[in-house]
């Protein structure tokens, strides 16, 4: 499957620098322009910040406060520290996901590298912040309510993380590749008849709901570790 | 039946039959001699196959999993909203088990290692 034509990857050509990086790699170009557009969106509406917001801080606000309630709803209180982290997990996915159906960009996401980084950085952050809340007493966590099945709790457990890796990486990276090989098949098929206009707005849908469920359940997997253990 | 109607039934049946004929001769000079194609014509079932295996399994799941969530939001209405999330939740959950299969598929059909060994051992000269 060649990659078409990317403007990223024409505007590298065109500059001399980086050709043989940005044909092999478009998913770290898109992801170039993912935080470009990102930071783009913060500049605009966080810089002069005033009490009576108007236009661009607005948009700014309203995505902040509803993301932030309701995470914190789901880590509890003493979880509202984590929200950077999943405010960064939902909007770069979701707008990661969003740039795939623009023709001549390619979503970061659709590559395992990208969606198993993500899926790591849960991994670590969970420990992280179990360990950091409880200490040593975080190992109770894998060790069940009854004490003598621990062994097969423990494993069990072990298993259960591991999975959560797989699990997160190849949700989000099954749903971004299948978006873009229907996409594919359907401009191949019928692309003067318009026929991957349905497909896209079932596509926006997905791609929000992908996002929500990384983000959810991320956010599942901090509170379990900042809970204590039944 | 009329004339037109038999006419156009004739000229159908006429490209089918020929068709076929015609397709049975293209299709065994593709191959060289003695390569036993049949591993790929396995492989490329399986992917068919696995995939629609999963969307019947993965339809049965969120056809259950929406009959709860609209039961439940037409016992109470009001809490429409939160039935509406936990439930667009639980289809993500299930869809995923079928976009595992779906990554299986495309391994096999895409990204299959073992691939151009086995191609070399039977014989293709790729």
């Amino acid at each position: 499957m060649e990659h078409p034509f990317l403007y990223i990857t024409w505007i590298m050509e065109q500059l001399g620098i980086g050709v043989h990086f940005a044909h092999t790699y478009p998913h770290v170009t898109g992801a170039w322009v993912v935080t470009g557009i990102l930071t783009l969106f913060a500049v605009m509406g966080a810089t002069s910040v005033k009490l009576v917001p108007g236009g661009a801080q607005n948009v700014l606000e309203v995505v902040v406060t509803s993301i932030e309630d309701f995470f914190a709803e789901i880590t509890g209180e003493h979880g509202r520290f984590l929200f950077p982290l999943l405010a960064s997990y939902f909007l770069f996915i979701f707008l990661s996901n969003m740039i795939g159906l623009v023709p001549g960009f390619f979503s970061p996401t659709a590559n395992m590298n990208t969606t198993l980084a993500l899926a790591l950085i849960t991994f670590t952050v969970t420990h992280v912040v179990g360990l950091k809340t409880h200490g040593i007493k975080y190992a109770k966590h894998f060790m069940g309510s009854i004490w003598w099945l621990t062994p097969l709790f423990l494993i069990i457990e072990i298993i259960s993380h591991i999975a959560r890796i797989l699990s997160l990486t190849f949700r989000l990276f099954g749903n971004i590749v299948a978006e873009d090989l229907v996409l594919m098949i359907l401009i191949l098929l019928a692309g003067w008849f318009l026929a991957p206009l349905p497909m896209l707005v079932l596509f926006l849908f997905a791609d929000f709901v992908q996002a929500f469920i990384f983000t959810l359940l991320s956010a599942m997997y901090f509170a379990g570790a900042l809970e204590h253990a039944h | 039946m009329s004339k037109k109607q038999f006419f156009s039934l004739a000229i159908m049946a006429t490209l089918l039959i020929g068709g076929t004929a015609w397709a049975q001769e293209a299709a065994p000079a593709a191959a060289p001699k003695g390569a036993d194609l049949s591993f790929f014509v396995y492989t490329v079932l399986a992917a068919g196959f696995g995939m629609a295996i999963a969307a019947f399994g993965c339809g049965l799941g969120q056809g259950m999993a929406v009959k709860g969530a609209v039961e439940g939001t037409a016992r109470n209405p009001e809490a429409g909203g939160k039935i509406t999330v936990t439930m667009l939740i639980g289809l993500a959950m299930i869809e995923s088990l079928a976009i595992y299969a779906l990554v299986v598929a495309l391994i096999l059909l895409y990204a299959y290692p073992m691939a151009p060994r086995i191609a070399t051992f039977i014989g293709l000269p790729a």
